[in-house]
């Protein structure tokens, strides 16, 4: 009866590790490809930006006006009153 | 008759205190030099796009004393009032040369976006597209 308890507990332990090693292993095959297409893509989406020259230009501009448009009530009053020089 | 007394009272301020203020704007909108308004009627000098006065064609050293005499004092100005206004200065010269331009009247120059000086008509003048309506 002892022998048997004996081998019975031996034999459920070593069982365990093996399993749980084999689980880990699966998890990481299946997550290689997702993180290569991941990165595929990221790698994609760089590549495809257009240069960012005009878009600067552009901004320029919409600011400007924005100022100027600000600007408009304050000067014409600023002409008003300055009406000698203007 | 004792609700129409405080109206009375503020209607007759408000009447002291706009003539107030009409006494103090007359005195402080000074009219142009008569030199500078016959210089511009006769087209000898016209609004620039950037907020300050041009010769048109040949000018005379008098004329140039003239225009330097009113854009010195129009800078000052807009240093000034771009400063309150927390803008650069060429930012709100700029602002004020497309109202000046606006504002001039057919007979007189001004100057359209691609640099050339132009008389203006009845017809809106040629701005720059950034130009408030």
């Amino acid at each position: 009866m002892r022998q048997a308890e004996l081998t019975l507990k031996g034999s459920g332990a070593t069982p365990l590790p093996m399993q749980n090693e084999h689980s880990i292993t699966m998890g990481k095959r299946w997550m290689a490809p997702v993180l290569i297409a991941s990165m595929a893509a990221l790698g994609g989406c760089i590549s495809v930006n257009a240069p960012d020259g005009p878009i600067v230009i552009e901004l320029n501009i919409n600011i400007r006006q924005e100022v100027i448009y600000r600007l408009a009530e304050d000067a014409g009053n600023t002409i008003e009153e300055n009406a000698d020089i203007f | 008759m004792n609700n129409n007394k405080p109206i009375r009272r503020f209607v007759l301020g408000m009447v002291a205190a706009s003539l107030a203020l009409g006494g103090l704007a007359s005195a402080a909108y000074a009219q142009r030099d008569p030199a500078y308004e016959q210089a511009r009627s006769s087209g000898r000098v016209g609004e620039k796009m950037d907020g300050y006065l041009g010769i048109v064609g040949a000018g005379s050293p008098e004329l140039q004393r003239l225009v330097n005499d009113i854009n010195i004092k129009r800078r000052a100005v807009y240093a000034e009032k771009a400063q309150a206004a927390n803008a650069t200065l060429e930012e709100y010269a700029l602002t004020a040369g497309c109202l000046a331009i606006a504002r001039t009247v057919p007979g007189e120059k001004y100057q359209a976006p691609d640099g050339s000086w132009q008389t203006r008509t009845s017809a809106p003048p040629l701005r720059d597209s950034r130009c408030p309506a």
